[in-house]
């Protein structure tokens, strides 16, 4: 075929009418989604503030430490909930951690070739579970089995710790803690076993060839090599804990208070917010919820925005599409 | 010195011992921590599988949910009406989440893609129960109830952020070389858009939104808000309340009656069936978007 | 072992040292090496095919051929490198001082403080100073502190870099130059005292005059190790190595003093990869 024949019916549909309006409309309407984008998260930072302006107007910054929560009284404060995110996420993260790293140095270092894939996609699923289900599983699995083996063991061997005092219950801070462990091994152990297969295998080489074992081997090299990543990963998925409603409302009980006790029953405030929103009797309540949000929203933002800072530092070009991927994303 | 009986060059002192004791112990608890993840999940979608299998059956797929007070009902309406908010949810997010992902890659400068980006990572961040409240005060407060749009809405706000950026990094994966030679040809850049680049990602696209989809299928704190009281007859409508299967969930997961928690099992069946095969399928055409990009 | 060899060895053995600086015994009653049908292979590919080949204590022995000869695979049998990689696997004897490094009851962790091994890339640890990447290997026995950073030095000094960086043991091991790194990379593995010392192609990476110093280096090193130096640069096998070896598809060509075998080789294969006429 003649090249002139070949480049003519092109050069005559640049002269196209759809072609003069096609790129500045594609730009445009790409351009406008974008701008959707940054219309939402501005949107949501005033809705919110505005729900939550009765509240704010009424108790101001001290709404932060107040430790009450009264509809009748109508008395409300962030305290008891802040308390209890920061336990939960906390204790999840101190659980979650470590757990990730170990799981991340089975799967790049010690299982078989043939069964990383099957593993990691394994661990990869539990992020994939809806919470709202993690949560059942919570009320009528997990939390017998708290009430019944585990924290009476804790309680017995350690019992003298304030937090292992009280009662053992189904429902509580420890049941909700480890809901939450659960939610965020997957995403820890993802983002950080990424960052262990970038450790350059020379590295590796050198410190076996002087006589190291495999365990001086990852601590020594891979480890301090993946410091930033294991740090980002693991505020990642104390981001994702601290926004986590449903399944802490399911298990953490709803109580109003500060408890020491880690089998007390106690709130978060994304939970808190889950709990009452709905059936909120007056707009009072309802605005110190949003209230509640607002301060959630800050917090959540914040550890995200450093978390996703961190990460994007050592991230690799290719895409990888996993259930943690997309929570981590 | 002589034969090969002779190892005191090797001589296996305390230290060498304990080394290997040491890295005994870090490889098993290393082993152990892998087996507990796989056993916890197991546990928990066993635990779903063998208590929500016995409740489950046609009728119970095939009814509505019982009025209060009465036993024998089913999730229908809960199942239409997740498939109808989720459909609208992701009718809107999953063309402004590809339109955003085309704007960054391909038309916006980076002083301009950067902080879109970043916040798409922001949004990402939110904590989806703070979306709900955002949509509350926006849609359910002048309308005077709770909807399937409102809980659509939040939803997509939730599904955005992840259509957006996997779109991107699959966006970004299109060979360079693709782009040109249609540039060369005198083709326009949004054709080449659409038919060249688009086409190309096509599978990394999909799994984007099947992931993304996937992903707000069980998401229950906005629904809270904004659509957890439904007429009993309203099976369609989505300007009114709307049942939804993980409201549903939540709902009988709270109640005391052993009757709602076999139900609860058996939703949760259903519902992890269906998120689970949605991830299962976004793998399958990500491989095969890979390969078609790679060979 | 072969004839060849085994004359080789007799011809090496009467070797004299070339006159050094340093009022160095030669430490020929420790370091010398002996691989006995020795075969290696990466899953299928057999790349080592029945070595028998002797490394002298005190001498330079340079391993030659072409690409893919099997050189580097069959260093890395020497310190059982080889079996780290996946699929891979090693079959045969080395011994080191009449000790089989592949007896089963010998801890692999062991062999390698015995017989230590510089890379063609030099692989200074980032996360680690200078002074912790020489004391890297030291810092897995029980020594104390204070001796393992005295060794530390010395080590430095050993590899002759101690000049260039005692006012700077504390920085980054990686913010060196690529030559600097590299003789840092011997320091790290002479410190833990080796018998042997391997080098897989160790100036490959380095200009001109990084690799003269390192050659030099070398020259001094050998009363200290037995060194096994693999190289595809015929003209440095000739001015560091006292013995060559020669290797062709996995096998062991020819093995005597570098200067008969690249001046009247033997074998005719040898004399054919020596002139360049392929390879």
């Amino acid at each position: 075929m003649e090249s002139g024949a070949l480049i003519a019916p092109v050069l005559r549909a640049r002269r196209n009418r759809k072609d003069r309006i096609g790129d500045p409309l594609l730009r445009g309407l790409s351009g406008l989604a974008a701008a959707v984008a940054v219309a939402a998260i501005l949107g949501i930072a005033y809705e919110v503030i505005d729900v939550a302006s009765p509240a704010i107007s009424k108790f101001g910054i001290g709404f932060v430490t107040t430790n009450d929560w009264n509809p009748v009284t109508g008395r409300f404060g962030a305290a008891p909930f802040l308390y209890g995110t920061v336990v939960t996420s906390g204790i999840a993260l101190l659980l979650a951690a470590p757990l990730s790293i170990a799981i991340s140095i089975y799967l790049t270092e010690l299982a078989p070739r043939r069964l990383r894939r099957p593993v990691a996609t394994l661990v990869d699923m539990l992020a994939a579970i809806p919470t709202v289900i993690l949560g059942l599983w919570g009320i009528l699995v997990l939390g017998p089995f708290m009430r019944d083996t585990v924290e009476p063991a804790l309680k017995s061997v350690l019992g003298f710790l304030p937090i292992f005092s009280g009662d053992p219950s189904a429902f509580g801070y420890l049941t909700a803690a480890l809901i939450l462990t659960i939610m965020i091994t997957p995403i820890i152990t993802s983002v950080t076993r990424e960052v262990f297969e970038t450790v350059p295998p020379e590295l590796k080489e050198g410190y076996y060839a002087l006589g190291a074992t495999r365990w001086e081997m990852v601590r020594r090299v891979v480890l301090p090599y993946s410091r930033a990543g294991i740090v980002g990963a693991s505020i990642l998925g104390l981001g994702r804990a601290i926004g986590e409603a449903i399944a802490v409302a399911q298990v953490i009980g709803g109580a109003y208070a500060i408890h020491t006790s880690l089998f007390h029953t106690g709130g978060t405030l994304a939970a808190q917010i889950a709990a009452q929103f709905a059936g909120a009797t007056s707009q009072l309540q309802k605005a110190s919820l949003a209230y509640l949000g607002l301060i959630l929203l800050v917090f959540a933002v914040i550890v995200n925005v450093i978390a996703r800072v961190i990460v994007r530092r050592g991230r690799l070009p290719e895409a990888e599409f996993t259930p943690t991927e997309v929570e981590a994303l | 010195m002589s034969a090969a009986t002779d190892h005191s060059l090797f001589a296996h002192g305390s230290g060498l011992r304990r080394r290997r004791r040491v890295n005994r112990a870090v490889e098993l608890s290393s082993t152990v921590a892998a087996l507990l993840a796989v056993a916890v999940l197991l546990i928990v979608v066993g635990s779903v599988l063998l208590k929500g299998l016995g409740a489950l059956s046609l009728h119970f797929l095939t009814t509505p949910t019982a009025l209060f007070g009465e036993t024998g009902g089913g999730i229908s309406n809960a199942i239409i009406g997740t498939a109808i908010i989720v459909a609208i949810a992701a009718a809107i997010a999953i063309p402004i989440g590809l339109l955003v992902a085309i704007y960054t890659t391909e038309f916006a400068p980076p002083r301009i893609a950067h902080p879109v980006r970043f916040v798409l990572d922001v949004l990402n961040g939110v904590p989806t129960i703070v979306t709900g409240i955002f949509v509350y005060g926006l849609i359910v407060v002048p309308q005077g109830n709770q909807s399937g749009y409102a809980a659509s809405v939040a939803l997509a706000i939730v599904m955005l952020p992840i259509v957006a950026r996997t779109a991107q990094e699959v966006l970004e994966l299109v060979p360079l070389t693709l782009k040109e030679a249609a540039n060369a040809l005198g083709i326009a850049h949004w054709r080449t858009t659409v038919r060249v680049t688009i086409p190309t990602a096509a599978g990394g696209l999909l799994t984007g939104a099947l992931l993304a989809v996937a992903r707000v299928a069980g998401e229950t704190a906005p629904l809270l808000l904004l659509c957890s009281i439904f007429a009993p007859g309203n099976l369609t409508d989505p300007s009114q309340g709307l049942a939804s299967i993980p409201i549903f969930i939540f709902q009988a997961s709270e109640s005391p009656s052993p009757t709602a928690h076999t139900e609860a099992w058996a939703a949760a069946l259903i519902l992890i069936a269906f998120v689970l095969l949605l991830n299962v399928v976004a793998r399958v055409f990500y491989a095969r978007s890979r390969q078609r990009m790679e060979g | 072992m072969s004839k060849i060899a085994e004359q080789a060895r007799q011809l090496s053995s009467q070797q004299v040292p070339a006159g050094t600086a340093r009022p160095q015994v030669p430490r020929r009653d420790r370091g010398n090496v002996e691989l006995a049908g020795l075969n290696a292979w990466y899953g299928a590919n057999h790349a080592v095919k029945g070595i028998d080949l002797g490394f002298d204590a005190g001498l330079v022995t340079a391993i030659i051929g072409p690409s893919g000869c099997g050189k580097s695979t069959m260093v890395r049998c020497i310190n059982r490198m080889h079996e780290e990689i996946a699929g891979a696997r090693a079959e045969g004897h080395v011994r080191l001082d009449g000790i089989d490094l592949y007896d089963p009851a010998i801890d692999v962790v062991a062999v390698r403080r015995h017989v230590g091994m510089v890379f063609q890339k030099p692989n200074p640890f980032p996360t680690m100073s200078v002074l912790d990447n020489v004391t890297a290997g030291l810092r897995l026995t029980d020594a104390g502190k204070g001796e393992i950073e005295d060794r530390g030095r010395e080590a430095l000094v050993e590899a002759g870099l101690w000049e260039e960086v005692s006012g700077r043991l504390k920085s980054p091991g990686a913010g060196l130059s690529g030559g600097q790194q590299q003789r840092l990379c011997i320091a790290r593995a002479l410190a833990v005292e080796p018998e042997v010392l391997l080098m897989d192609e160790p100036c490959s990476a380095l200009d001109p005059v990084a690799t003269l110093r390192i050659e030099e280096l070398i020259g001094e090193l050998k009363k200290r190790v037995t060194i096994v130096i693999v190289t595809h640069n015929m003209q440095q096998a000739a001015r560091v190595a006292d013995t060559t070896a020669f290797m062709l598809g996995g096998e062991l060509v020819e093995v005597g003093p570098t200067e008969r075998l690249f001046t009247n080789p033997d074998n005719e294969r040898t004399e054919q990869y020596v002139t360049g006429k392929f390879g």
